[in-house]
């Protein structure tokens, strides 16, 4: 076991700093100078300058390479060009809006998945099975902004139940955030719903079929308490798995969602900063998100491989 | 369940037809503006109505058709061009440090937040549909290397893998003669649900503006025009969403009637 | 609520109150909407118009101000003495002023933010404007004196700019995060992605402000800003993205629609260095080439008034040139034919991001194909634009409004993105820049027009509307946008 984390713990290291070196020179390559972006048409070449090495841009890239990967080894992920803060402090605030509309979204979406999915698997192939199927291959179709779009057309200009969007505050009281997360998150949710259903589904048809469930069955347990006793919570490492990939697709991937709500969010700042060529900020919130995914990887593998030793040699 | 197969294979070839009509035919001529005529909602004359620029939605959806299928049939091929063989050497070297460095590759494409990268590419290459082909070319690769990987080890431990074997056949050899033939069907599967989920992606991308560059019509970008206009105009918003949503819809149910047609083990135990 | 001192006049007001009905409260604060968040909130280092939209004379003041006819007024200045010359201008400032954190407004604090606009190491992005002044002196601490190397026409219109608005040495440090003007209104938080708050300034040296709070918020995706609007989660919004909506808030009795003029000449920029384009001929088919009115009402939804130069209609030297430019595909096609191109030719046309450029640029390539020009459309952001186009001047053609006011002057720069070289021109502005005589002025500004008119420099297409969309009961507004900003000192509620 000690083996097998070590030799994880070093790829996990080594991706990192393939994934650094990566972000960084892929992301400077990007023409567009965010002095002159910030200075504009009438801007003077030697103002332009004056700015440049403000900023610490007329640095070799090299350079600013090393003191930005040093920099993040000791929790310092550099200030923001255009709007001259830390970028930990920016992504902190951010994060008030991207993790709550992330977990809230998949709450939504577990809370309708799951029964739908036990459901579906109970009567598999009955008429039950078949429309929740059906739902499902809609909702997979469903592109979410396009979604998003509807849902502002109905609830927020002709009804008027929600707001069309931005965010209210953590401040203003826990429900006015939670209900200006409201629309954003059902827009997100459906997809991911209709993902999760299907894996919960085939989760528990691929255990029925299997050996122990049919001595369960033949001990004579009923079709539905097996699937409530034993299969439920054997599908569970599929479904976990699925889950905790739609969680860090949620937090960096409601870019769209969150343009279309005006959310100050995560994904929204990387747009902004894209756009502004505010390079750090992107570098930064681009390693953080990999680093999320690649430790958040490193840790089922070793969760597996805890449970089930024959992965151990496997991988 | 033929059903899916029959549904699917009927709405997906539907768009293919319109796709490959457009080349030679539409009703009207795609650029042509009439602003005048701007915004008028389906009617004998423009089936699908006309859009902000007076053009007709009809026409547009055809051709549009043929964007999207173009984008995301490229970026799917990309993936098997070079996830297939990927997978088949990681497969066939299992547990060196070949296999090692493809599968941490792998996740490593995984671990990058995909919109942020297709965002990047385009802002580094500029918007295009070359490069939203790249774009969601890349995350396809990883995709095909491991189902084709995962599929392929169980056979390397199968009887006449090992005849093969033992008669002398080089690992290539064996991989591309014994090994893809049989994944062959899983991957068509996986590429059917991967052209789905381009169709999508593709519609994703150009609706921010990366995608195919006007005055080449494509779904997405019909959708991001009109979305200033959902009230003025509804049909502009609608039709292109439901373009949308039918062809995925349709192509996933393709791929699911061919699993069950094609996947010996599920249909064993499907009976 | 400082008139109710006594608890017995408080109750008797609550049943005034009563008695009048459910007379609502009068509002005291306002959220008004725009599209661009500023990226930091110091105006005199950035050129992003998004700063002056917030702060410009809501919390910044200068020497001298816009108002919302476009017009130059005193502002931190009461008066002014110019020499005989023309050289030296003595600005009288207003006694009392004091910066929001305290400390007193003077003469030092006018000689320091001059000073640094024009130093070496400035950051400010219109550094032209401070480019005469060869001193800055202190007289006293209410005047001060600044002396121009020559006759300067538009000096006291320069010190008007956002960017030349005075500022503390005392709060500079931070003035990015946390600025501090003299303003009607203080900065009072920002949430960045999402609002900045301004407070009333209880100690303001002028005209107090009507409202207590204003929030403004970012929304720069076009169909949010028309849910929001719809939803009244906001009050106003300035410079709405979205035209196409506007009559549907005309009809709606909820709301009121602004129309006004901006100083923004959006225009069909030309490579003049590139061939074909160094051929006036071919610029003369383009010019034929264009119909603006299927331009303003395709892109614009008919918001826009047509031009025919480089000159904001509203002033009162602009010329109507338009008839010179008039939409004829056929003599497009003659001229064409006469340039030695009868089939056309093939360039490309650069599209920043805002709507006009957007669907401006579809509009145009599809007339231009009509008449053989093959656009290639590429879509930019406005970091790239700025490098390729404006800096690497590696384009054919490209839409985009220039909205600095009185920009004429950027025909006399050759080295300018569209690369015009025309030295009568040149010397045309030159003797401008030093004639300080109204009239003299106006007639050489109209003949400046028809110059870069008859050179067919660039395609002339409207001048960009300013749409704002407020609630009804929202008043004091600046319907115009003359400079960027979006002045609330004199906004209120009616009853």
């Amino acid at each position: 076991m000690l083996r097998y984390s070590l030799k994880r713990l070093i790829s996990l290291v080594l991706s990192l700093a393939v994934a650094s070196l990566v972000i960084f020179f892929v992301i400077e390559i990007a023409p567009g100078d965010p002095a002159s972006f910030m200075l504009g048409l009438n801007a003077q070449p030697d103002t332009v300058a004056a700015l440049r090495s403000e900023l610490g841009l007329d640095v070799p890239k090299i350079e600013r390479y090393l003191s930005w990967v040093g920099g993040m080894l000791h929790g310092d992920f550099g200030t923001s060009y255009t709007y001259r803060t830390p970028v930990a402090q920016m992504v902190a605030d951010r994060l008030w809006v991207s993790l709550p509309l992330a977990l809230y979204a998949l709450g939504l979406s577990t809370l309708i998945a799951f029964p739908a999915g036990i459901y579906a698997a109970a009567r598999r192939g009955k008429p039950g099975d078949m429309a929740v199927m059906g739902a499902t291959q809609l909702g997979v179709a469903i592109p979410n902004f396009w979604f998003a779009m509807m849902l502002v057309l109905v609830f927020a200009i002709n009804l008027r139940w929600f707001g069309a969007g931005g965010f209210a505050g953590w401040d203003k009281g826990f429900w006015a955030g939670i209900h200006s997360l409201t629309l954003p998150a059902i827009a997100l949710a459906l997809p991911q719903a209709a993902i999760l259903a299907r894996v919960m589904r085939s989760a528990l048809l691929d255990i029925l079929g299997e050996d122990f469930m049919r001595t369960a069955r033949a001990k004579g347990l009923s079709r539905r308490q097996a699937l409530w006793r034993h299969a439920v919570r054997n599908a569970m490492i599929p479904v976990l798995t699925i889950i905790g990939l739609q969680f860090s697709f949620l937090l960096a991937g409601a870019i769209i969602i969150e343009q279309v709500f005006y959310l100050p969010g995560l994904g929204r700042l990387v747009f902004q900063a894209i756009s502004a060529r505010d390079l750090i900020v992107v570098e930064s919130v681009v390693m953080l998100l990999v680093f999320a995914v690649i430790a958040v990887n490193f840790l089922v593998d070793l969760a597996y491989a805890a449970v089930d030793p024959r992965l151990r040699q496997r991988t | 369940m033929k059903r899916n197969l029959i549904l699917g294979g009927l709405l997906s070839s539907l768009v293919v037809l319109a796709a490959l009509i457009s080349f030679v035919w539409t009703p009207y001529d795609v650029a042509a503006m009439d602003i005048p005529a701007k915004l008028r909602p389906p009617s004998m004359t423009h089936w699908f109505g006309t859009d902000h620029f007076g053009r007709d939605m009809f026409s547009m959806i055809m051709v549009g058709a043929r964007t999207s299928i173009a984008v995301a049939l490229v970026a799917v091929g990309i993936g098997m061009a070079l996830g297939i063989p990927l997978g088949l050497m990681a497969a066939a070297r299992k547990d060196s440090w070949l296999d090692e460095l493809i599968m941490r590759g792998n996740d490593l494409v995984f671990a990058f937040p995909s919109l942020v990268i297709a965002i990047l590419i385009t802002a580094i290459l500029g918007p295009g549909a070359v490069n939203a082909i790249i774009a969601i070319g890349i995350f396809n690769i990883p995709v095909f290397a491991r189902i084709t990987r995962g599929a392929a080890l169980s056979l390397w431990e199968r009887e006449f893998i090992m005849a093969a074997r033992v008669a002398g056949k080089s690992q290539a050899r064996i991989s591309f003669e014994h090994i893809l033939p049989n994944v062959l069907n899983l991957l068509i599967v996986q590429g059917t649900i991967q052209f789905s989920l381009g169709i999508l992606a593709e519609a994703g991308l150009s609706y921010v503006g990366l995608g195919a560059q006007p005055p080449v019509p494509s779904w997405g970008r019909m959708l991001a025009d009109a979305q200033t206009m959902v009230s003025l105009a509804p049909h502009m918003a609608l039709i292109p969403g439901l373009a949308i949503v039918l062809t995925v819809l349709g192509l996933n149910l393709l791929g699911d009637g061919l699993r069950d047609l094609l996947d010996p083990k599920l249909r064993v135990r499907r009976s | 609520m400082k008139i109710f001192r006594h608890p017995r006049s408080l109750t008797s007001a609550v049943a005034l109150v009563a008695a009048l009905g459910a007379a609502p409260a009068l509002a005291s604060d306002i959220t008004v909407a725009m599209q661009l968040e500023p990226p930091h909130l110091d105006p005199t280092s950035a050129a992003a118009g998004a700063i002056d939209s917030v702060l410009y004379s809501n919390v910044f003041e200068g020497l001298t101000r816009f108002m919302g006819d476009g017009s130059v007024v005193p502002g931190l200045a009461e008066s002014w003495d110019i020499s005989e010359d023309g050289t030296t201008y003595t600005f009288h400032l207003h006694d009392g002023v004091k910066f929001h954190d305290g400390t007193t407004m003077d003469a030092e604090d006018v000689k320091f933010s001059l000073d640094r606009a024009r130093a070496e190491d400035s950051a400010n992005a219109q550094k032209a404007l401070f480019a005469g002044i060869t001193e800055v002196e202190v007289i006293d601490p209410l005047t001060v004196k600044v002396t121009l190397d020559a006759p300067n026409g538009s000096f006291l219109f320069n010190m008007a700019w956002g960017d030349a608005v005075i500022v503390a040495p005392e709060s500079i440090e931070g003035i990015k995060q946390h600025p501090v003007g003299t303003g009607a209104f203080e900065f009072k938080e920002w949430v960045q992605g999402d609002k900045i708050v301004l407070d009333k300034n209880p100690d303001y040296w002028g005209t107090p402000a009507k409202l207590d709070e204003v929030t403004f918020k970012f929304i720069s995706d076009p169909t949010a800003a028309f849910a929001a609007v719809m939803a009244e989660d906001v009050d106003v919004f300035t410079a709405f993205p979205a035209p196409e909506n506007l009559p549907m808030f005309e009809a709606d009795p909820r709301f009121q629609v602004l129309v006004g003029s901006t100083e923004g000449e959006t225009i069909l920029s030309t490579n003049n260095k590139r061939a074909p384009f160094d051929n006036k001929l071919v610029r003369e088919a383009m010019a034929h080439a264009i119909d603006r009115q299927a331009l303003i009402d395709g892109a614009m939804f008919g918001y826009g008034t047509p031009i025919g130069t480089h000159f904001a209609p509203h002033n009162p030297a602009y010329v109507d040139l338009t008839a010179q430019s008039a939409y004829d595909p056929e003599l497009s096609k003659k001229l064409l034919a006469e340039a030695g191109l009868p089939d056309g030719f093939e360039t490309t046309l650069h599209l920043p991001p805002p709507s006009y450029a957007r669907r401006g640029g579809e509009i145009i390539a599809a007339q231009l194909a009509a008449v053989g020009i093959k656009a290639q459309i590429i879509n930019v952001e406005w970091a790239q634009w700025l490098e390729t186009v404006f800096k690497g001047k590696d384009f054919g053609l490209t839409i985009v409004s220039h909205t600095e006011p009185m920009d004429i002057g950027i025909y006399a720069r050759p080295d300018y993105y569209f690369q015009y070289d025309n030295p009568a021109f040149q010397e045309l502005i030159k003797t401008l820049n030093v004639t300080s005589d109204p009239a003299e002025r106006t007639a050489m500004l109209q003949q400046a027009q028809k110059i870069i008119a008859d050179d067919y420099v660039n395609g002339y297409l409207f001048q960009l509307p300013a749409l704002t969309v407020a609630k009804v009961g929202v008043q004091g507004l600046w319907a115009n946008a003359p400079t960027q900003a979006t002045d609330l000192t004199a906004v209120s509620w009616a009853d």
